[in-house]
């Protein structure tokens, strides 16, 4: 039997690998819909998504409003400054009154773990996690995966090295779940003061050394420094980490040829990643964009038939 | 309970295959700008099959490409599991071209209504014809095929199986009859 979905996407933790090949598997079949002449197909026509950021975010929003759109759904946007999430209602009241108007999915990103969860198990729209604080962002994970496959066909036996900032990074729990899940190799590296505590627990290898996980990896996942999610005092300097841990092409010419580097964004060049490796021939990152509105739109269309399980969980309260 | 009976065995559909390819020829008065789309599954295999006949009968390959009609279907709104969306390769151009849509079952309708308005999306084709192996009736649109290997009309309860050697192992087409 056809896997199902289910009523929400908040995390990979809680997917099979089969769910996870069924969303990579819908998005091979969407690719091509953004390569036709007209980029829009009818499959949720009729359909109101409402796009419920309460971060910042302009790559993640526009892909989810692309994809919902060559779906042919109505979208609204909702940002915190200007909408009464300021005047200090409630995530709950907020999702409520949008549901009041009779919405169908939600997408959501908060900047607290596990409200993506909280609110699905609350409201009968479908959810789906844009990002929840440093807990998972599950369609950054997937876009990462397909892109790995793409590349290297499967995924079993891969060696994927995160690198960066592993403690407050969303996009690498995801990818830790979604790629052990499928059966590839994992490996953190980073400053110890940017791993989160028994980091080896999640199953994974660690390198301190950047010139070590680029000698064991056949793609390197690089993460963005979140400078804004850092009170003080984890890294001496953007100089020095960039001496100590960038992706430099120098550290890339005694790798193997085949190794490919992924960025999920917003890059700090000259911190994390050189320019010369982001623009260079060993880069995906703007595949992994591509492969974004393709991941997302199989999202939306396999969650559109998830009914509300809501009757079962008695979610109401 | 139900029971099982051949229609077409494979050289039977080896026989249509090859009236309905001199058919096709004819109707569309050569192959120049003829382009053959299967519907996903079975039909994207016929079409396979019926591009090889042609090139037999006219010497030259003929173009082709195949649909997945799955996002244009008219009951996706309903709960449930989301069918399974297969490959959409077309060529971008297909304006001023004929088309030839290939099926396995011409049924409701309802496929080759989803399929029209896909096509439309990829452009203004200057004709657009249907070919189907079994047309089985039954329609709920007003839609008939051009190109026919075998009409058998049969009750809402009973099936049309076509089975395809590069799908199921051996070529066949029988009728499953609810009793």
């Amino acid at each position: 039997m056809t896997p199902r979905l289910g009523k929400d996407l908040t995390a990979l933790e809680t997917l099979s690998a089969e769910q996870i090949l069924l969303i990579l598997d819908t998005a091979e079949a969407f690719k091509e819909v953004s390569e036709r002449p007209i980029k829009k197909v009818p499959a949720l026509r009729g359909k109101t998504i409402v796009n419920l950021f309460f971060e910042a975010s302009t790559r993640t929003r526009i892909s989810f409003e692309f994809a919902e759109k060559r779906l042919s759904a109505d979208t609204v946007n909702v940002a915190t400054g200007g909408s009464s999430v300021s005047k200090g209602e409630t995530l709950v009241d907020t999702a409520r009154n949008l549901e009041a108007m009779r919405i169908d999915m939600v997408v959501i990103r908060h900047p607290a773990s596990g409200s993506a969860d909280f609110l699905g198990k609350r409201i009968r729209s479908n959810v789906i996690n844009a990002g929840d604080g440093k807990h998972e962002h599950p369609t950054q994970g997937l876009l990462d995966i397909l892109t790995l496959r793409d590349r290297f066909g499967s995924l079993s036996g891969l060696k994927v090295a995160i690198c960066g900032d592993v403690l407050h990074s969303r996009v690498a729990r995801s990818n830790i779940w979604g790629l052990k899940k499928l059966g590839a190799d994992v490996a953190v590296c980073g400053p110890p003061s940017l791993m989160p505590r028994n980091v080896s627990e999640l199953g994974v290898e660690v390198f301190t050394r950047i010139e070590d996980a680029i000698r064991w990896a056949d793609a390197l996942n690089v993460l963005r420094l979140q400078l804004e999610r850092m009170t003080s005092g984890f890294i001496p300097s953007l100089r020095e980490y960039n001496r100590v841990f960038g992706v430099t092409r120098e550290r890339l010419e005694r790798a193997s040829d085949k190794l490919i580097v992924m960025h999920p964004g917003p890059m700090n060049r000259g911190v994390e990643i050189d320019s010369d490796v982001a623009d260079g021939p060993r880069s995906v990152i703007l595949p992994q964009v591509t492969n974004g509105v393709a991941i997302r739109m199989a999202v939306l269309y396999l969650l559109a038939g998830g009914g509300p399980d809501w009757q079962q969980q008695g979610g109401s309260e | 309970m139900t029971s099982r009976s051949t229609l077409l065995d494979d050289r039977a559909i080896a026989r249509a295959l090859t009236r309905m390819a001199s058919e096709l020829v004819e109707q569309c008065h050569g192959t120049d700008d003829v382009l053959l789309v299967g519907i996903q599954r079975r039909g994207v295999e016929l079409a396979a099959r019926l591009s090889r006949l042609i090139e037999g009968l006219e010497g030259h390959p003929i173009a082709s490409g195949k649909l997945d009609i799955t996002l244009y279907r008219d009951d996706l709104q309903a709960v449930g599991p989301r069918p399974v969306v297969g490959e959409t390769r077309l060529p971008t151009a297909l304006d001023g071209r004929t088309i030839v849509i290939v099926d396995d079952v011409l049924y409701t309708g309802r496929t080759i209504r989803a399929a029209l308005d896909e096509l439309a999306d990829f452009g203004r084709p200057r004709r657009i014809l249907l070919c189907v192996l079994v047309d089985r009736g039954g329609r709920e649109l007003p839609i008939q095929p051009d190109i026919v290997g075998l009409r058998q009309v049969i009750g809402p309860k009973d099936r049309i199986d076509v089975l395809i050697t590069e799908l199921d192992g051996r070529d066949a087409v029988e009728l499953v009859r609810a009793e």
